[in-house]
């Protein structure tokens, strides 16, 4: 049997002693599995991708990603590399003035030369089909073309799992249907949270439900 | 267009330059947003101090006519000028008000106890001058640069990395910034708010000031977590490497022979 790529151990966060998000959750993603994940609004969703990738820190349990249990600041830096987090709010990630700077962005910091970060952006660009978007001013995009800027963004790291927060929000059935087929043809392991059953269906192995603070299993008859 | 073989070829002469310079007037872009940002920044920046530290009227005059040529050939659109110098000549009027009576001097005319002096009136005249020369000279090198490229070149001329993080994320985020106000100011106005002179209207934008805040401070802090979760450690790596033609050399030396030229009248 195959190693998960990210375990969760019993995990537990809280924002204040009296107002805790998650408690004691286990979850494990294997390599190319695809897992949906449903939730009411507020019950922490957001919060668990973020524990996943250390932007959070848990309050208890343990957190284990791609062979190490991973603590400090320091060892989340390698996770977030290999691990790409889609942001709710494509308006938080897109933050260079340009879409190639943007996409180049993550393979710099990976320690890429300037010449070969700029090509990786622009393949990466190229396979979503916004070949031609590199000079693009990024505020000047539409919101679907934000998300999948975004999306060419966390790819060009060339990440083992996707962890995609609201893939669809905001988007109009062409952009979906865009962004569904690109998800399709990739390999990578994936945790995609959202509201929508028309983004799950057809792409997912398996959806969780997160209630007061756990996971527990869920398929689409049940309404979310 | 220039043909690009010609862009790399080495040493060009003037003429061709000259030609080039025609060719691009005639189609509509300026000879100044073809130059090298490097080269406007330095040059803008070295006229500008030459002739705001200048006590001669002939540099004053010079450093103002070349300033409005610059701002012929760069073609800036006469709304953006005047905007600005009408701006600027506002806060002119102050000094031209209030100058001529600190400085003594010649009186021309007293009220009450004060004097407005011819010398003080010169000195208003001279700092109004120079003020309407820098930022014609600014508006013409300096506001052609698309923002992205000012803070590239600015960092290629090793300004301080966070200050130009500063002005690229203003940039950035100033848009949405302002769209977040129009959706509360909507957002308002549905509720039927009316701006007026009273506690409730203070007390109302004094929230969405707040709220404005406090939304831009949750952004950052979003922002922040994009670029940990991108490997961001606190360096910024740059993509873009400008490339200095022959017409940029030209034109730098030109402003370096205007700035000493302009330097030697002032000690003449």
């Amino acid at each position: 049997m195959t190693e998960p790529l990210i375990s969760l151990r019993s995990l537990g966060f809280a924002y204040s002693p009296d107002r805790t998000v998650i408690g004691d959750l286990d979850l494990d993603l294997f390599p190319g599995q695809r897992l949906g994940l449903v939730g009411d609004n507020g019950s922490g969703k957001t919060s668990l991708l973020h524990l996943m990738v250390g932007l959070l820190k848990p309050t208890g349990g343990s957190i284990l990603a791609f062979g190490r249990e991973r603590k400090q600041e320091a060892d989340f830096v390698e996770v977030r590399a290999k691990a790409g987090l889609l942001f709710q709010d494509s308006e938080d990630q897109l933050f260079s003035p340009t879409v190639l700077e943007d996409v180049a962005f993550g393979p710099l910091n990976l320690g890429k030369g300037p010449k070969r970060a700029k090509e990786i952006a622009l393949e990466t660009l190229e396979s979503l089909g916004l070949g031609g978007y590199g000079e693009r001013i990024t505020y000047r995009l539409s919101g679907g073309q934000k998300r999948l800027v975004a999306l060419a963004a966390v790819l060009a790291m060339q990440p083992l799992v996707l962890l995609l927060d609201e893939p669809a929000m905001g988007l109009d059935e062409k952009s979906l249907a865009r962004v569904r087929e690109i998800l399709q043809n990739l390999d990578q392991a994936m945790l995609i949270v959202s509201h929508r059953r028309d983004m799950l269906e057809g792409i997912v192995e398996g959806t969780v439900r997160l209630r007061e603070g756990r996971l527990e299993p869920w398929d689409f008859s049940e309404p979310i | 267009m220039i043909p690009a073989a010609a862009r790399f070829a080495g040493p060009v002469p003037i003429w061709y330059h000259l030609a080039v310079h025609l060719i691009e007037h005639l189609q509509g872009r300026s000879f100044i947003h073809a130059l090298d940002p490097r080269v406007r920044i330095l040059s803008g920046f070295g006229l500008s101090i030459i002739v705001a530290l200048s006590h001669s009227w002939p540099v004053i005059g010079l450093g103002s006519a070349a300033a409005l040529a610059l701002l012929i050939t760069a073609r800036v659109g006469p709304r953006v000028v005047w905007g600005r110098l009408i701006e600027l000549n506002v806060f002119m009027l102050m000094v031209l008000l209030l100058v001529p009576f600190s400085m003594p001097g010649t009186p021309l005319f007293r009220l009450g106890p004060a004097a407005f002096t011819r010398e003080g009136l010169i000195l208003a005249l001279a700092i109004t001058a120079k003020g309407n020369a820098v930022v014609i000279l600014l508006t013409a090198l300096i506001s052609t640069i698309e923002t992205v490229a000012l803070g590239h070149a600015l960092n290629h001329l090793k300004v301080p990395d966070k200050l130009i993080h500063l002005f690229l994320f203003t940039v950035r985020y100033i848009d949405v910034l302002h769209h977040e106000y129009l959706r509360l100011r909507q957002a308002m106005r549905c509720r039927c708010f009316r701006v007026g002179m009273n506690r409730h209207t203070y007390r109302t934008l004094g929230n969405l000031v707040a709220v404005l805040l406090i939304r831009s401070l949750d952004r950052s802090e979003r922002i922040m977590q994009a670029m940990k979760c991108r490997g961001f450690t606190g360096r910024f790596w740059m993509l873009d490497h400008f490339h200095t033609h022959g017409r940029d050399r030209a034109f730098a030396w030109g402003a370096v022979l205007y700035g000493a030229a302009l330097i030697w009248l002032e000690f003449v």
